[in-house]
């Protein structure tokens, strides 16, 4: 793995170097630099985790100072028993389910889109991408005005249409998916505008030559759009797998994880076991095992992408 | 530019002195700043944090505003936060992290748990007596409940019960009032039924509403109030430690529950709080089951209404869910009788000034107030005034009480009766195979 060092204080303006050969100055310029980060990073996200993996082994409680009486294994044992827990896990999974593919295939086809477009593609990039910024709280307060049965603006729609609108929020069989429509709507810009830049990364010259050579819009789409898009792809989705993963916000405003525990995903559940009833222990040993879940879609990510690594 | 320009290094030092100097100015008024520097507030400072956002905070704010003109020499700094778990959480944290607040307001439920971990200051002592706070002064059934294995740890404000509002055009229209302009008593099986039909008639929407979507307090406060009506008593018994629920009388309260939504559709199946709310507000419902809370909105919407006791349908004793705010003190090693007597001087002028609160929809725990006959001038909110002592707790239990996993876990489970979406026996064994995970768990408490 070559680096490129541009070192200031040597006659020589550039010079290829690796690990082995590169000087202890340059290494403590690094850590400098690196430091106000690692510093947060250690004591915001490193110790916290440490702290939790410890505490779930014990019976902490919220109430009281300190760990308390110590558990062994018995928290993991009580949520690998518990049907609530896998419920909440399933429920995490079906939201990743639910919102990934439409979150990368619409993102896709509005990048593609707007990419094409003559005149006006800045307004077209502020409009797909600005719900993203909206606050998650914002989002939640409008989707559940939408969603309000008999005055909603979707059931007033479908209505219109003919159709009768389903329960969207308190109906078990529907509540997860309208969260999940929520949230591809809020935060679709992100990936679009990840697939407007892989976009444009593409050499103009490429479709020039195949148009030359007679390729339709659908082959060029296919045989040049496509597989140069492959390593944004494969970011978006393990982002995306990861974001939709951390599914908490939305759950947490719009349906409080109900009707009757429907939509009640991971962090949910550590959140409704750490903070409502207190019991700190047994939710780190919950979070720990939904960890094992995000660990596992990012060691997916971490090999796929090394592949590609190889293969370029 | 003749003069040389600002190198990047002075001007990182320049602004990060400025920005240290702004953090010393201004050390002595803001918390945050007193926190960072850990300098604590100041001897004049009295902290109060409360959790009321609604209609009854405005009546709270007003409260303190008087306090603050009573008493200038203190400064009362009040933090409103959000209602529920968050509330809660934020209150055990401070106290364990030794910054807890002078006073905060507890529901009676949340006081005896946060007293059984020891996070509350007994309250004892001829200070009380100084300032007036002693059994005589309170009504009985809420003295009591703010006692906590016979020690006293709470000073009650007032109770809230779960009430009915009704519209005064609608009712009229449909023949439910008397001739002064009451509600006819609604008492016994058939009343309230027949009351939500006639109304129905007359808004051709629904007769009455209450909340069911997103939130389970609220389906958990008619369910219980029916069901110890019934003669159920107590759904948790040994604090928490055994479900005691009846079954089948508790089958019966849903059955009557699922009756008028999803039978009769004398009521919606499907609203949440603020759609509920907003019907009654818009003549779409006539009449609206909540707690007494929700009066300031209606007053506000100018909707043509008054409110009165839940009626008793099953015309057993009368019983009806409510919880009450009270005072509690966090505990605190620095607290000495200097500042338990501004602290309690603080309560003190809070409940002095009870009608106010009462304007609120809430019923005062403060006798010298619920006695005279002021409290009677206050309609509707006295018209309720004597379902404090029928008032009924939720069960004693560490998971338990306002905004807690017992209520979450019933309530989801009520919630869905009413919207037909599971049948009575369905919800009580799944309450019953949920709270039992609760019962056989060691209190973390």
């Amino acid at each position: 793995m070559a680096i490129q060092t541009i070192a200031l204080d040597t006659p020589v303006p550039v010079r290829i170097t690796d690990d082995r050969t590169r000087r202890p100055a340059d290494n403590r310029a690094g850590w400098g630099m690196a430091a106000p980060f690692v510093v947060i990073y250690v004591i915001f996200l490193i110790g916290p985790t440490l702290y939790g993996l410890v505490m779930s082994f014990f019976n902490s409680s919220l109430q009281r100072n300190g760990l308390g009486s110590a558990a062994g294994l018995g928290n993991y044992a009580e949520a690998i028993t518990s049907a609530d827990f896998w419920s909440a896990m399933w429920h995490t999974v079906l939201f990743t389910l639910m919102t990934t593919p439409p979150l990368v295939v619409v993102a896709l086809l509005l990048a593609i889109f707007t990419d094409r477009l003559r005149r006006g593609r800045w307004f077209y990039r502020l409009v797909f991408f600005a719900p993203y910024v909206i606050p998650s709280a914002s989002v939640a307060l409008v989707f559940t005005w939408l969603y309000t049965p008999g005055i909603g603006l979707y059931g007033t729609w479908l209505e219109d249409i003919g159709l009768t609108a389903p329960n969207w929020l308190a109906d078990p069989d529907w509540a997860m998916a309208s969260v999940a429509l929520a949230t591809v709507w809020w935060t679709l810009g992100f990936n679009f505008v990840l697939y407007l830049a892989g976009l444009q990364e593409i050499p103009r010259d490429l479709y020039e030559a195949a148009s030359v050579d007679g390729a339709s819009q659908f082959t060029q789409l296919r045989r040049i759009t496509l597989p140069l898009l492959r390593r944004t792809t494969v970011l978006i989705v393990a982002l995306q797998i990861i974001a939709s993963l951390k599914i908490f916000d939305q759950v947490y405003l719009m349906t409080a994880g109900g009707p009757n525990f429907a939509t009640r995903v991971s962090l949910m559940y550590v959140y409704d076991y750490g903070f409502t009833d207190f019991r700190t222990g047994y939710a780190a040993a919950a979070s720990m095992l939904y960890m094992l879940l995000i660990l596992a879609a990012s060691l997916g990510w971490f090999i796929l992408s090394r592949r590609q690594r190889r293969e370029a | 530019m003749n003069s040389p320009p600002i190198s990047r290094r002075n001007l990182l030092r320049t602004t990060g002195l400025a920005a240290l100097g702004g953090l010393g100015l201004s050390a002595c008024g803001s918390p945050f700043a007193s926190g960072v520097a850990g300098t604590g507030p100041s001897a004049n400072t009295l902290a109060y944090w409360n959790l009321l956002g609604g209609g009854d905070g405005v009546r709270m704010v007003a409260m303190q505003d008087q306090y603050r003109k009573q008493h200038p020499e203190v400064n009362l700094e009040a933090v409103t936060l959000a209602w529920g778990n968050p509330y809660y959480t934020k209150v055990t944290l401070s106290t364990l992290g030794d910054q807890p607040p002078d006073v905060a307001i507890a529901h009676l439920t949340r006081a005896t748990i946060l007293a059984d971990a020891g996070l509350l200051e007994p309250l004892e002592g001829d200070l009380l007596t100084k300032y007036g706070l002693t059994a005589d002064n309170f009504t009985s059934t809420q003295w009591d409940k703010a006692h906590t294995n016979g020690t006293l740890y709470a000073i009650p404000l007032d109770t809230h019960p779960f009430v009915m509002f009704y519209n005064t055009d609608i009712c009229q229209k449909a023949g439910l009032l008397d001739s002064s302009g009451n509600l006819k008593s609604l008492d016994g099986p058939t009343a309230l039924v027949d009351a939500l039909r006639a109304a129905k008639q007359v808004t051709k929407a629904y007769g009455g509403v209450f909340s069911i979507n997103n939130d389970t307090a609220t389906p958990w406060r008619l369910f219980s109030s029916l069901y110890y009506q019934l003669g159920g008593g107590s759904v948790l018994g040994d604090e928490g430690r055994q479900i005691v629920m009846k079954d089948d009388l508790a089958e019966q309260a849903l059955d009557y529950i699922a009756g008028l939504t999803v039978r009769e559709k004398l009521m919606p199946s499907s609203v949440d709080y603020g759609g509920a709310t907003t019907m009654f507000a818009s003549q779409q419902a006539g009449f609206y089951f909540e707690g007494d809370w929700e009066v300031s909105t209606f007053i506000t919407a100018k909707t043509p209404f008054s409110m009165t006791q839940l009626p008793n349908v099953f015309g057993g004793q009368y019983y009806v869910q409510a919880d009450s705010h009270s005072f509690v003190l966090p505990r605190d090693a620095k607290r000495d009788d200097k500042r338990r007597e501004v602290i309690f001087g603080f309560i003190r002028s809070m409940l002095d000034q009870s009608k106010t609160w009462a304007e609120g929809g809430h019923i005062p725990a403060w006798k010298p107030f619920v006695d005279g006959s002021e409290y009677d001038t206050i309609k509707p909110q006295s018209n309720y005034k004597g379902v404090a002592d029928a008032a009924r707790y939720d069960d004693p239990g560490w998971y338990s009480g306002s905004g807690s996993d017992f209520e979450y876990i019933v309530g989801s489970a009520i919630a869905a009766v009413a919207a037909g979406q599971s049948s009575p026996k369905q919800a009580v064994a799944e309450m019953r195979t949920r709270l039992t995970k609760y019962a056989n768990t060691a209190a973390p408490v």
